[in-house]
């Protein structure tokens, strides 16, 4: 990884839990074509902490995700500008390959997307393999440990060979989960998790989020403003491409400093 | 197409200023009933006091059908802070009742002989219940601010007449129960400002998200 080679610029937005930075982005512009989808984001995003992104559609918060761990790129039109360091290693750094910043950091999206083919512990295991990881010992443990991290060991040990589609929507979406922390990442990035789920499945996936950030980093992209007021520490509000504001979690939904941010959260706009 | 979630909102709130008003005039006719001795006023406010406590269950059963609904921001404070108001607008009203009851025992008694200033305690009462509630209808932060420290001077008036009316009981020890009367009544006066005082600060809650009971500094 490449390490710090020049001083950063200052953030303009600060961490407001308190914790370490896991994700310094300074300047983050991001243009498809002529159109800037992002446009100069600064911010800091706490380590162990739970970061929500919201705003309307279009405004940028799926990119702002997809580029902390490279994604745009599979985009040939995207274009980036400004810096993200995760623990302050410059994830964009010329020799730095994308697989490795997406080792690091892992994704869930809106919709389980578990491998139709595979069984549920091939589905785990697949990214480990991948790396070269043979030993069936150690892919067993991993696997368990995965599962069990994802909250979902005990409804599916009994049917590890099972293949992953014949779990239900919200066991599939686990199952994604565990998929993504077997690499053992440092920051886990969710697309609106739970928006496909009904509320009992969305209630483990929020719980799972909660307990999940002792061990790692989570920012999670949602249009649900309860579901990120009941799981996230910190929320930022993206607006047009601009990070409006950004705070702790419980002042954003309470008292918003600004006046975008309170007319989105109550429903005037967006 | 209309905002249900606003609508159901404004509902809310003019269903709290419709209590208030009630509030209000239970606090007026009740000094009046005292006053001026006035038995049917005093047991009119009374039986009225049952449609103040009707208006406390019917706001929270309005403010928990939003809160359903997971309002955030100015609308959740708003919802909150109605339930807290109606709290107080309903305890206002009980105070009302119990200066009633006393001016209905007094009313059947002669006139106690001392010059109480309770004209003016009440006074200072009423005018802080009504600017509060003033604040927030207009959602006027500053004026509600300035409401919290005229509590200071309605403790000190009733602690005054608590005084006046304790001398003269020493003195004239027959009118002793005409006079723990009035020191009830006065005493229900000082409470209604206290909840004159809270809803101010609910009101700069409300406008300002910031929590100023208490005194705490945050």
């Amino acid at each position: 990884m490449a390490t710090l080679s020049k001083p950063m610029p200052n953030a303009t937005l600060e961490p407001p839990t308190g914790k370490a930075t896991a994700l310094a982005v300074r300047g983050l512009s991001i243009y498809f074509g002529d159109h800037a989808v992002l446009k100069n984001v600064s911010i800091d995003i706490a380590a162990h902490a739970v970061t929500a992104i919201i705003g309307p559609s279009g405004c940028g918060k799926s990119t702002f995700l997809r580029a902390i761990n490279r994604m745009h790129e599979l985009n040939p039109e995207a274009r980036m500008e400004g810096e993200i360091r995760l623990f302050g290693d410059d994830i964009y750094s010329r020799d730095v390959e994308s697989v490795v910043v997406r080792r690091r950091v892992g994704m869930v999206f809106q919709k389980s997307n578990p491998f139709p083919t595979m069984s549920v512990s091939e589905n785990v295991t697949v990214g480990l393999r991948l790396n070269g990881l043979r030993d069936r010992r150690q892919l067993a443990e991993r696997t368990e440990e995965s599962l069990r991290m994802a909250a979902l060991w005990d409804e599916v040990k009994d049917r590890l060979q099972a293949p992953a589609i014949s779990l239900s929507g919200g066991q599939q979406q686990r199952l994604c989960i565990a998929r993504a922390l077997a690499v053992q990442p440092e920051v886990l990035l969710m697309d609106e998790p739970a928006s496909a789920l009904d509320p009992l499945a969305t209630q483990k996936i929020e719980d799972l989020i909660i307990e999940l950030k002792k061990d790692y980093t989570i920012v999670i992209v949602t249009h649900n403003m309860q579901q990120a007021a009941r799981s996230s520490d910190a929320t930022a509000f993206f607006y047009l491409g601009e990070l409006i504001e950004y705070g702790p979690t419980t002042k954003i939904f309470t008292k918003p400093a600004q006046k975008r941010t309170e007319d989105y959260v109550t429903g005037r706009f967006g | 197409m209309d905002n249900h979630f606003e609508i159901g909102l404004e509902d809310l709130r003019q269903k709290l200023l419709l209590m208030a008003s009630r509030a209000e005039s239970a606090v007026n006719d009740s000094v009046q009933a005292l006053m001026q001795r006035n038995y049917d006023l005093a047991m009119k406010v009374r039986a009225d006091d049952d449609i103040i406590d009707a208006f406390e269950i019917e706001i929270d059963e309005m403010a928990i059908q939003l809160l359903t609904k997971a309002p955030l921001a100015s609308n959740l404070r708003l919802v909150t802070v109605a339930m807290k108001v109606s709290q107080n607008l309903e305890r206002i009203g009980d105070e009302a009742t119990k200066i009633a009851k006393r001016a209905r025992d007094l009313a059947e008694e002669p006139p106690v002989k001392i010059v109480l200033d309770l004209p003016r305690l009440a006074g200072m009462a009423l005018a802080m219940v009504k600017d509060a509630l003033d604040s927030f209808v207009q959602r006027d932060s500053a004026a509600a601010r300035a409401i919290v420290p005229r509590d200071k001077e309605v403790d000190a008036l009733n602690r005054e007449m608590h005084n006046a009316l304790a001398q003269h009981m020493m003195a004239n020890p027959d009118t002793i129960g005409r006079c723990l009367h009035w020191i009830v009544a006065a005493k229900s006066l000082e409470r209604i400002a206290d909840h004159a005082k809270n809803i101010a600060e609910e009101v700069v809650y409300l406008c300002e998200a910031q929590d100023i009971r208490h005194n705490l500094k945050k």
